[in-house]
């Protein structure tokens, strides 16, 4: 489908200057035309995107869109959506969340989730958004879902490499870039973010080369993307019941650790777990997810997120690749962002139920529930009779 | 026992409940200290210890050597309307052969790409040389499902209409940002991916998972021998060091002769090209394998 404002778009951005001017029209008052007619058109793009009722979840979205959709979200649903901006990116950008909740409390349990925090992988962020925009669909109609949201908040960060996501969208030579983008202390720009966090930081699957795409940073922690997770999460540890990472590619489900050496205490329970979630995913579109520990499923790394997360207490933590298998990669083509956010979101929810229904539905709750239900039941029959 | 009685044991039961305090969840994991890390025995996949392990089917280690098959594969199958992925690894075992490498032996089920349809069973035998050979994975296959890739029909139609044509054809960007591919660019799309087979074959070892990223552009050139030929640059990505490497092919094709890769050369990342200010040269090593 080749939309012609995103075409005029995407020939300003994605060819360089020098052949731009090679085109149809020639000259400098030309290409400043076109610039200005551009610059009208993603004006004019962005406020027609902001609408959340005509927003297209089905395309990518930039960076400016998708903090003007946030912004939007929150204003047509001031009950249950707040904004956070919790940390601030090496490019100066804010790094914000989505606080989505009823009867939000001190101390209220809560689900982390976040995206983008590799650049490329853009059917991240698109599927945060598809989270967000199906809770908020459904939790008036469906008593789970609501029931999830009185007794969880979910912060939800569209894209947390908020630099490097811009960067991916210059143009088609910049599409591939993982990393962010602050310059540390070797002679490249970039930190791998999901190197930096420090749980084993350093120690496996990594590079020294500042210039690697798994380069972790000068040390662990050095990254302001790092931080400001590590500053939010770790203030709220106790609280926060499960950390989800989103990715692409590879079709997985994974849980901690990313080092051989070290096994996750309830490895069994949460590989019965991403057993669950990879059933729910199939029975969508058909699609083999593969589940396992990191070490064990994709490589041995150190550094990582939900490492982390894991490590300071979160009990559940997971890492999910989305589609495809490698046949276009992180270029994911738009068609396929519907299904894999299905997919993903049925993934994603069956791991949040088990995980809200072990914590609010005990076994006792459930039976004292009933035994009231039953005696209530006894003393209006026994006193109709009488 | 009477109503009454069955009520007062109902009370007293949830009073009882009630006095017991609200659930908590039973054995919230806390976290590991870093003195009591728990050391657990390095499964003999990862250890090499065992001279001829069983493999876990979906853990990395046979899904990397699987994967090489499939690059050996299509190296001699694919084409620009087919292509065979990896559908998924039933068996596999590793054979420790000292100095002479690393064998594994594989049961995998392979999928056509193209048509999304099954290509049945394969018995494959993936061999890592040992370190001091730098040789390219040898690999054997016996499949059973192979013959049923068939295209011919589709692949003369476009060797004539290339052969024929009076401009050379090329096109760039496949797929494009949003990973889209115009319908016309797809044949041309997969023969770039055929011709990358035979770079991502010989690359390979235990420590990489190679995939063609993209096509970045390709130039059709002079028929030679009645054989279409193409120059190709192809950007790969190693699942493992997460990186980009640009290779370029010279590609030649024809339907009866297959496709061939006459030469391939790897283009260092040009690192100066982001910096205004070049700090150094850029290292113009081959890529090796991640640490």
């Amino acid at each position: 489908m080749m939309n012609v404002e995103r075409c005029l778009l995407c020939r300003s951005f994605a060819i360089p200057a020098e052949q731009r001017t090679s085109g149809v029209m020639k000259g400098p008052v030309a290409v400043v035309l076109m610039l200005l007619l551009n610059r009208q058109l993603v004006t004019a793009r962005v406020l027609k995107q902001t609408e959340p009722r005509n927003y297209d979840y089905t395309m990518y979205h930039p960076l400016p869109e998708i903090m003007a959709w946030m912004r939007k979200i929150e204003t047509e649903n001031p009950e249950i959506v707040s904004t956070i901006t919790y940390g601030t990116s090496y490019e100066n950008r804010d790094i914000t969340l989505l606080k989505i909740g009823l009867n939000s409390a001190e101390n209220k349990k809560a689900i982390w989730m976040d995206c983008g925090i590799h650049a490329r992988e853009w059917i991240s962020p698109a599927f945060c958004q598809y989270f967000v925009k199906e809770i908020l669909h459904t939790y008036k109609t469906d008593a789970k879902v609501e029931e999830m949201l009185k007794n969880l908040d979910f912060y939800v960060t569209p894209v947390l490499n908020v630099d490097g996501y811009t960067y991916t969208w210059k143009d088609n030579t910049t599409r591939q870039w993982r990393k962010n983008r602050s310059p540390g202390t070797g002679s490249c720009i970039g930190t791998d973010l999901n190197r930096n966090y420090d749980f084993l930081w350093g120690t496996i699957g990594v590079s020294t080369d500042s210039c690697s795409i798994i380069y972790p940073g000068p040390k662990a922690n050095s990254e302001n993307e790092t931080r400001a997770v590590v500053d939010f999460v770790g203030a709220r540890s106790k609280d926060i019941l499960c950390f989800l990472t989103i990715h692409s590619f590879s079709q997985m489900i994974l849980f901690p650790y990313g080092h051989p050496n070290i096994k996750d205490p309830n490895y069994d329970e949460l590989t019965e777990l991403v057993n669950t979630a990879a059933k729910a995913i199939k029975a969508v579109h058909g699609m083999n997810y593969t589940v396992g520990s990191v070490t064990e499923t994709i490589y041995p790394t150190g550094g990582l997120s939900m490492d982390w997360a894991r490590f300071i207490g979160i009990p559940y933590s997971f890492a999910f690749e989305l589609r495809d298998k490698g046949e276009h990669g992180f270029k994911l083509p738009e068609d396929q962002i519907q299904p894999t956010c299905e997919e993903a979101y049925e993934g994603a929810l069956s791991i949040i139920t088990y995980i809200h229904d072990k914590t609010f539905h005990s076994s006792a709750v459930s039976v004292r529930a009933t035994l009231w239900t039953a005696l209530l039941a006894s003393w209006l029959t026994s006193t109709a009779l009488l | 026992m009477g109503r009454p009685g069955w009520t007062l044991w109902v009370v007293v039961v949830l009073i009882g409940d009630s006095l017991a305090g609200p659930y908590r969840p039973d054995a919230e994991p806390g976290p590991l200290e870093t003195n009591n890390i728990e050391e657990l025995e390095v499964p003999p996949e990862l250890d090499g210890a065992m001279s001829d392990a069983e493999l876990v089917p979906h853990h990395y280690p046979a899904q990397r050597a699987a994967k090489v098959a499939v690059h050996y594969l299509n190296t001699r199958h694919a084409s620009p309307y087919s292509c065979i992925e990896l559908n998924r690894v039933h068996k596999a075992s590793l054979e420790d052969l000292g100095q002479a490498g690393k064998k594994y032996r594989l049961q995998i089920s392979l999928k056509e790409c193209v048509s999304n349809t099954d290509l049945g069973q394969c018995l494959a035998e993936v061999l890592f040389p040992g370190e001091q050979e730098q040789r390219a994975p040898q690999v054997q296959c016996s499949c059973e499902g192979l013959k049923k890739l068939n295209n011919r029909a589709e692949e003369d139609a476009l060797f004539q209409r290339l052969n024929t044509s009076n401009s050379p054809l090329s096109g760039s960007n496949i797929p494009d940002s949003y990973g889209n591919i115009a319908p016309e660019m797809k044949p041309m799309w997969h023969l770039g991916a055929a011709a990358a087979s035979f770079v991502m074959l010989k690359e390979s070892n235990e420590s990489t998972l190679y995939n063609m990223a993209q096509v970045a552009n390709f130039t059709q050139l002079e028929t030679e021998n009645d054989q279409l030929r193409f120059k190709y640059h192809i950007l790969l990505h190693d699942m493992i060091s997460q990186e980009i490497l640009h290779w370029k092919l010279l590609v030649a094709w024809s339907p009866a002769g297959g496709v061939s890769v006459p030469q391939a050369d790897w283009e260092p990342k040009c690192h100066h090209c982001e910096l205004p200010l070049a700090k150094s040269t850029p290292e113009a090593t081959k890529p090796s394998s991640a640490s």
